[in-house]
């Protein structure tokens, strides 16, 4: 193997680890971290369906900020959708083998490439051309945006003009890093670009805002059931508190006449 | 007042301000001493190692609140509340933007909580924590009336409220706390309501609205204090009690449970609706105020809890009180603090209740007739009161919160218009003086801050000649008072729901009294007897 192979093989699992890892960390303090009082926003759901349904409306079509804000709307879905479909046809790269007839639907599903990176454009505009944007956001923010943008930039060149790479080599790199049978991967350099940031998203995205993916589902204001005067809602913290002070209680609250 | 501002003009259309960085910039509401500090646990003046408390104090909310640790992590800097605040608009100063706000916590929470900001500090924007930072937060943090309206709007519903609870925990912690809000707690933990109103002044209170209430009326409509074995306690902010216009809004209770014929009390004891805990975000401080009220209905032997016009009373009633105090249902069978109380109240009802509930009710049922042409000099419009419309709900069924004082304010007059869609229900603008704000050192933020809701009622002045705002909140109704002569409106406009209620109400007249109000006259004797 190449030493350009050997590097990015490695890059890949380190990036992996760290994902994972961070991620797992992550959800696991998110998940043991109670949520002390109920504090739904309207419009609440009254029930654990309405909270699914809700999450899934937010998850699914932005609907809060569709009602926020129309342009942030349309580039933010465009993007988010765009990258979504270009994962899932990214898949073929990681199968192992010959494709089975499905992929066939998921071919034009590279046509999402452009939703991508108009949604990309649109933001990095928004974030330099709007005057309160640009007053919140910090380098990072930026970066993050073009770190995207060069991805799928460089997506786009290798899948839509002539700069294409050999997309046999590549899924032989592609499923040998998940089958542990590594091999050499092609060394264009926007395919290089390409994955060298792909692989760097994967380990920034615990240490940064992208924890916005799992935040969404862990957010109480979007995904408590809003049934306070039916159902007593307590955590284990202020549980023991009230079980340690239950003695005292009298004495805090003074006698009664 | 410490220095001179312009009182902002309404335009036609609301409009985002471009940016003036540091127009709001200041030493924030007048500081609080030893003297109210204490009593709530909290040091005398701001202590020597404050930067080592302030952090600590940091990582022990984030690991206590989930709403914290999430929100603090999950922002993207989108932007998409940054145009959503009423006191951005108002004010056009960018920490006034719920994300630039919430960054004053979160740089912090950056640089010593995660990696990024520790090793990349200007990368991500993570700041130090030093005495400009912490004068940025008492400022700023004393400028968000923790109305939730950006909540509503984020992609992720990061709601600045938990954050600015957070950074008032913080600042109390170190020893920086708002001379309002502590002073008021102290007096409410204590005597029992925000006023220090001790029971024989409320008890005067009562008795001489009685007597102006049936000199008016000849009506003998009874204020009943401390009556054990009443059916209803009745739990109502201590401005009703004295304030304009809110003491109409308790003779408006007054008649209603009057007519209905239950017998029904208040506590001398447990006299405030309002729970200013919520506002410095101790949930220990709130349970303590919040205890008064479940100790009342247990000596007084109540089986209804019900709320008076109140909007922070009716979130920490409705939302908190079953979590703090068990007021509420559904405990589970191993939770005998809970349910001791859940075996009293009676289940039938909801618990706690708010008043527009059991009136709206009456009214379903035909138990109460009105005449609506008392209130045809009006044309009325309703605020909805930002903690009542984000953070509760009323009825129980979806949205509520919106239709119910709706339905009670079109059933007691004629002529009713909503204003603009996008300043009302679950976008409606904060009245500008909540969450710790109603307090004269900090006028400038407050009269800015109503610019949004003025706006929006100017335009329903012009095109349907609204003459009157309806509230639900104590302290909607004293911000509304202070606030509309600074907009060329009539400070008498503000009124509450149960004052129009009051005004159209047709009352029974002594002499056809039929049963029920005979026991409520009996009953009002033995509160005599009692004293």
């Amino acid at each position: 193997m190449s030493v350009v192979s050997i590097f990015f093989t490695a890059l890949f699992y380190i990036s992996l680890v760290i994902f994972l890892v961070g991620m797992t960390r992550k959800i696991y303090q998110y998940w043991i971290t109670p949520a002390p009082l109920k504090i739904p926003t309207a419009p609440t759901p009254l029930t654990q369906t309405g909270v699914v349904m809700r999450l899934a409306r937010e998850v699914v079509l932005f609907e809060s900020l569709f009602k926020s804000n129309k342009w942030t709307w349309l580039f933010g879905w465009l993007f988010h959708v765009g990258l979504l479909l270009v994962l899932i046809r990214h898949a073929r790269y990681f199968w192992p083998g010959d494709l089975p007839e499905i992929f066939l639907l998921v071919q034009p599903f590279k046509y999402a490439a452009f939703a991508m990176v108009i949604g990309l454009i649109g933001l990095m505009g928004r974030r330099i051309a709007v005057e309160r944007i640009r007053y919140i956001s910090a380098p990072s923010d930026y970066l993050m945006l073009l770190l995207l943008l060069v991805i799928g930039v460089s997506g786009v060149v290798m899948t839509f003009t002539s700069n294409h790479t050999d997309v046999i080599m590549v899924k032989g790199f592609a499923s040998g890093l998940l089958s542990f049978d590594w091999a050499n991967l092609p060394t264009e350099v926007h395919f290089l670009v390409h994955i060298f940031l792909a692989f760097s998203l994967l380990a920034i995205f615990p240490i940064s805002k992208l924890l916005h993916v799992p935040g969404i589902f862990f957010s109480p204001t979007r995904n408590q059931v809003d049934n306070a005067r039916k159902k007593r809602h307590i955590s284990p913290w202020a549980l023991k508190q009230e079980q340690e002070q239950e003695v005292r209680l009298n004495e805090t609250l003074g006698k009664d006449e | 007042m410490a220095k001179d501002f312009e009182v902002p003009k309404l335009p036609t259309y609301l409009e985002i301000p471009e940016i003036n960085e540091g127009v709001m910039a200041g030493d924030g509401p007048f500081k609080s001493v030893e003297e109210f500090q204490k009593p709530l646990g909290f040091p005398g003046e701001k202590v020597e190692n404050w930067q080592e408390v302030a952090i600590n104090k940091m990582g022990d909310l984030k690991s206590k609140y989930r709403s914290v640790q999430v929100f603090l992590d999950a922002c993207v800097k989108c932007g998409a509340c940054t145009d959503k605040c009423h006191y951005f608009l108002g004010s056009s100063d960018p920490k006034n933007m719920p994300v630039a706000r919430q960054d004053l916590f979160r740089s912090v929470y950056r640089r010593h909580f995660t990696f990024a900001g520790k090793y990349f500090p200007k990368l991500v924007g993570a700041k130090e924590l030093d005495d400009a930072m912490l004068d940025d937060w008492y400022n700023y943090f004393h400028q968000c009336s923790q109305c939730r309206r950006c909540s509503v709007f984020c992609p992720y519903g990061i709601d600045t409220a938990e954050i600015s609870m957070a950074a008032r925990e913080v600042l109390d912690a170190v020893g920086v706390g708002q001379k309002y809000c502590n002073q008021i707690l102290g007096k409410a933990i204590t005597v029992g309501n925000n006023l220090g109103l001790p029971e024989p002044a409320l008890r005067d209170t009562l008795l001489d609205l009685e007597e102006e209430i049936e000199e008016e009326t000849g009506i003998a409509v009874k204020y009943p204090l401390d009556q054990k074995g009443a059916e209803i306690l009745l739990i109502t902010p201590s401005a009703d009690f004295f304030a304009e216009p809110h003491i109409d809004g308790l003779i408006g209770y007054g008649k209603v449970f009057h007519q209905d014929g239950v017998s029904w009390t208040m506590s001398s004891y447990a006299s405030e609706g309002a729970n200013f805990g919520m506002f410095i975000g101790s949930y220990d401080i709130m349970r303590k105020a919040a205890l008064r009220i479940r100790k009342a209905a247990l000596d007084l032997e109540v089986s209804r809890v019900m709320v008076g016009e109140c909007g922070h009373a009716w979130r920490v009633a409705y939302s908190f009180w079953n979590t703090l105090t068990g007021v509420g249902a559904g405990a589970s069978a191993s939770d005998e603090f809970s349910a001791k109380l859940q075996k009293q109240l009676d289940s039938r009802y909801p618990q706690p209740q708010h008043i527009i509930e059991y009136t709206h009710d009456l009214i379903q049922r035909g138990r109460l007739e009105f005449d609506k042409s008392a209130n045809d000099d009006r044309t009325v419009t309703f605020h909805d009161s930002c903690n009542v419309a984000r953070a509760t709900n009323m009825g129980g069924i979806p949205n509520g919160q919106f239709i119910l004082p709706r339905e009670v304010i079109k059933a007691v007059c004629n002529n009713y218009v909503d204003m603009e869609r996008s300043t009302i229900m679950e976008s409606t603008f904060c009245c500008g003086g909540g969450g710790g704000l109603l307090t004269d050192d900090l006028m400038e933020i407050r009269i800015k801050g109503a610019m949004p809701r003025m706006q929006a009622l100017k335009e329903v002045e012009k095109t349907d000649a609204v003459n009157t705002l309806v509230a639900i909140c104590a302290i909607c109704k004293s911000q509304f008072s202070k606030v509309l002569p600074k907009f060329d409106f009539d400070p008498y406009m503000i009124v509450s729901a149960h004052q129009l209620v009051s005004e159209a109400i047709i009352m029974d007249k002594p002499q056809t009294d039929d049963s029920p109000s005979e026991e409520v006259e009996e009953a009002s004797v033995e509160t005599e007897t009692a004293e």
